[in-house]
């Protein structure tokens, strides 16, 4: 069935981006705003903005029945929930299969399957796709005796956890009783489950995703893979692809157990399988899935020349896949750099304000996404990303250098930004040299927080 | 961005020579109501842009949205949040209130349904109803003024 209208469930960066591949292809959008964001950007740029509710994310972005009433209101076909926000709810994605309204993601099923840890780690294992040794545990005896077999250094994980919160590291098996007891306790005041498993700690870790398109049928290709291991505090700032010095054989391995992880889902729409490779044994590990796009889907369009969203919208018109693996041709490097509203030199601290003087580069190789332009808002009540600086170029050397000088001709004031931060990063030898390991931004910030395992939440 | 007279009075023209019966734009700090036809309280039959009560041709330009009304003794009644907004109890049933109608702060004024879910929406003050300006059965969004009530207290 053709999609003539969309109601965008999101706001920022991405709203503007999915407004625009609705531009190339003739559907009308309705955009959802907050009361914060009704004078935004993406409100301007949609056919229609509707507000559905305040500020508080919980009123507005979060609010299922304000979102699916406005779609059913505007009598919009499809909704496309971007990223973050109800992007990976079941109960979301069910009130619009519930309500015929066009969910442009995977079914309520899968977004339940890869959105359990635990469920998640059993379909990579029937996959045949490799995961981290531990597994889940429910009793201290149970934890003592797989610790044993593992090995310290250990990760406690909450199974309702993620992005970092709900971890605990222990670097002695026989610390390991207090620190499950805490972490039951902890993940069941934080997440209202305090199921935890335990896992091997990878001590140098590499974070390697892979992005697949599935066509809810069982067929599934990838698009390559993208290097995200600068990350701060579990927080992505600069992702690349291809992912740099990898053994063609692990790239390969990591392609194809993704497709065989996303195969066993006969999963639809977008999605990213995302690996942790251990530095130390040239190894890979299933980490998770994410059931949607990602902040950093741009890099992947870059060297593929596929719009992520125009297929999105395709498989969801139920039109499948309309490339085969041997179409996918990748050609050259891209990298991108999240530019937030934060201070580096207070602790990343979120700056929100006033946008006063916004310039984006436009020079040969770049590409920007972002809602912010002179005079725009930068609530207090979102995530702080302004936009992403998209670099492309025939080797990494050029897009790095690309990308360095995009961010020097950027302008933006009114708020702290990180694009010191990300000169400091494209400049730094070891990133230069590429493979650097997830406690790179940790070395690069010279900071006391080693190890890059801390506990949150 | 603003609009200068001459714009308003040029999109009245495009409005009146469409076949559009209603004109809702949002700018930079505007938002500009048109409709054409009677306002739904006085009918007309002339086929003059007519906003909220006015009888004539009339255009309303207002800070960015919410729109608010001015004069400090009329209360705007807006919506407690997105839905479809309801004048009457059920089809067929006379509606909460018509322009003129005296209210009192407790007086049910009209309904907004999200998910079949029915929130009433008081007057919130003592009162007569001036201004309706919500269709009965449109989306209307989270704080939309829905109508406007002149205090008497």
């Amino acid at each position: 069935m053709p999609i003539r209208h969309i109601l965008i469930a999101n706001r920022g960066e991405i709203a503007a981006r999915i407004i625009r591949s609705c531009r190339s292809l003739g559907i009308r959008t309705t955009l959802a705003v907050s009361e914060a964001d009704r004078d935004s950007v993406p409100a301007r740029m949609a056919d229609r903005a509707v507000c559905v509710g305040p500020a508080r994310p919980s009123d507005s972005y979060l609010n299922i029945s304000a979102i699916v009433h406005a779609t059913l209101g505007v009598q919009a076909d499809a909704i496309h929930p971007g990223y973050g926000f109800l992007s990976e709810r079941a109960a979301f994605a069910h009130a619009c299969e519930k309500e015929g309204i066009v969910f442009i993601g995977p079914t309520a099923a899968q977004i339940e399957a890869v959105g359990d840890k635990l469920r998640a780690r059993a379909e990579a294992q029937a996959a045949d796709v490799p995961v981290v040794p531990g597994g889940p545990v429910t009793s201290i005896e149970e934890a003592m005796d797989m610790g044993r077999t593992i090995c310290a250094p250990l990760l406690v994980k909450a199974v309702g956890g993620g992005g970092g919160r709900g971890m605990k590291l222990v670097e002695r098996v026989e610390d390991l009783r207090e620190a499950i007891e805490l972490a039951a306790a902890e993940a069941s005041a934080a997440f209202g489950d305090a199921r935890v498993y335990l896992e091997r700690f990878v001590a140098s870790g590499r974070h390697v995703e892979v992005q697949v398109l599935g066509d809810g049928e069982g067929r599934v290709i990838h698009l390559g893979e993208r290097d995200c291991s600068v990350q701060r505090r579990y927080q992505k700032l600069v992702e690349e692809t291809p992912a740099p010095n990898l053994r063609e054989p692990l790239r390969r391995g990591l392609h194809a157990a993704a497709v065989r992880f996303a195969q066993r889902l006969s999963y639809r729409g977008a999605g990213t399988v995302e690996f942790l490779v251990d530095r130390a044994n040239d190894a890979f590990y299933f980490l998770e899935m994410n059931a949607r796009i990602q902040v950093e889907h741009p890099v992947t369009e870059a060297v593929s020349g596929i719009d992520l969203v125009a297929e999105q919208i395709a498989i969801a018109e139920g039109r499948g896949l309309r490339h085969g693996q041997t179409d996918i041709d990748c050609i050259g490097w891209a990298i991108e750099c999240r530019v937030n509203a934060e201070d580096p030199a207070n602790e990343f601290r979120p700056s929100p304000g006033t946008v006063i003087e916004s310039s984006w580069p436009e020079d040969e190789g770049i590409r920007v996404d972002t809602h912010i332009a002179t005079g725009s808002r930068v609530p207090p009540f979102y995530d702080s990303l302004l936009g992403k600086i998209i670099a492309h170029g025939p080797d990494r050397a050029t897009a790095i250098a690309r990308l360095r000088e995009a961010i020097g001709t950027t302008r933006l004031r009114g708020v702290a930004t990180n694009l010191a931060f990300h000169s400091a990063v494209l400049a730094d030898p070891e990133f230069c040299a590429g493979g650097v390991d997830t406690a790179f931004v940790n070395r690069l910030l010279g900071a006391k927080e080693a190890g890059g395992v801390r506990t949150h939440g | 961005m603003s609009l200068t007279a001459a714009d308003v009075a040029e999109i009245m023209r495009l409005v009146e020579q469409s076949t559009f019966d209603e004109l809702t734009l949002e700018l930079d700090g505007i938002k500009l109501c048109l409709r054409r036809g009677a306002a739904m309280a006085s009918p007309s039959p002339a086929p003059a842009l007519v906003v909220s009560s006015e009888p004539t041709s009339v255009v309303t330009t207002e800070p960015a949205a919410p729109a608010r009304a001015l004069d400090p003794n009329i209360r705007d009644v807006t919506s407690p949040l997105l839905g479809t907004f309801y004048r009457t109890p059920k089809p067929g049933a006379p509606p909460f209130v018509e322009v003129g109608a005296t209210v009192d702060e407790g007086t049910i004024v009209a309904i907004v349904e999200v998910m079949k879910l029915m929130n009433t929406v008081r007057a919130g003050v003592r009162g007569t109803v001036t201004e309706i300006l919500a269709c009965d059965g449109a989306l209307v969004e989270y704080n939309e003024t829905l109508l406007r009530i002149r205090r008497t207290d």
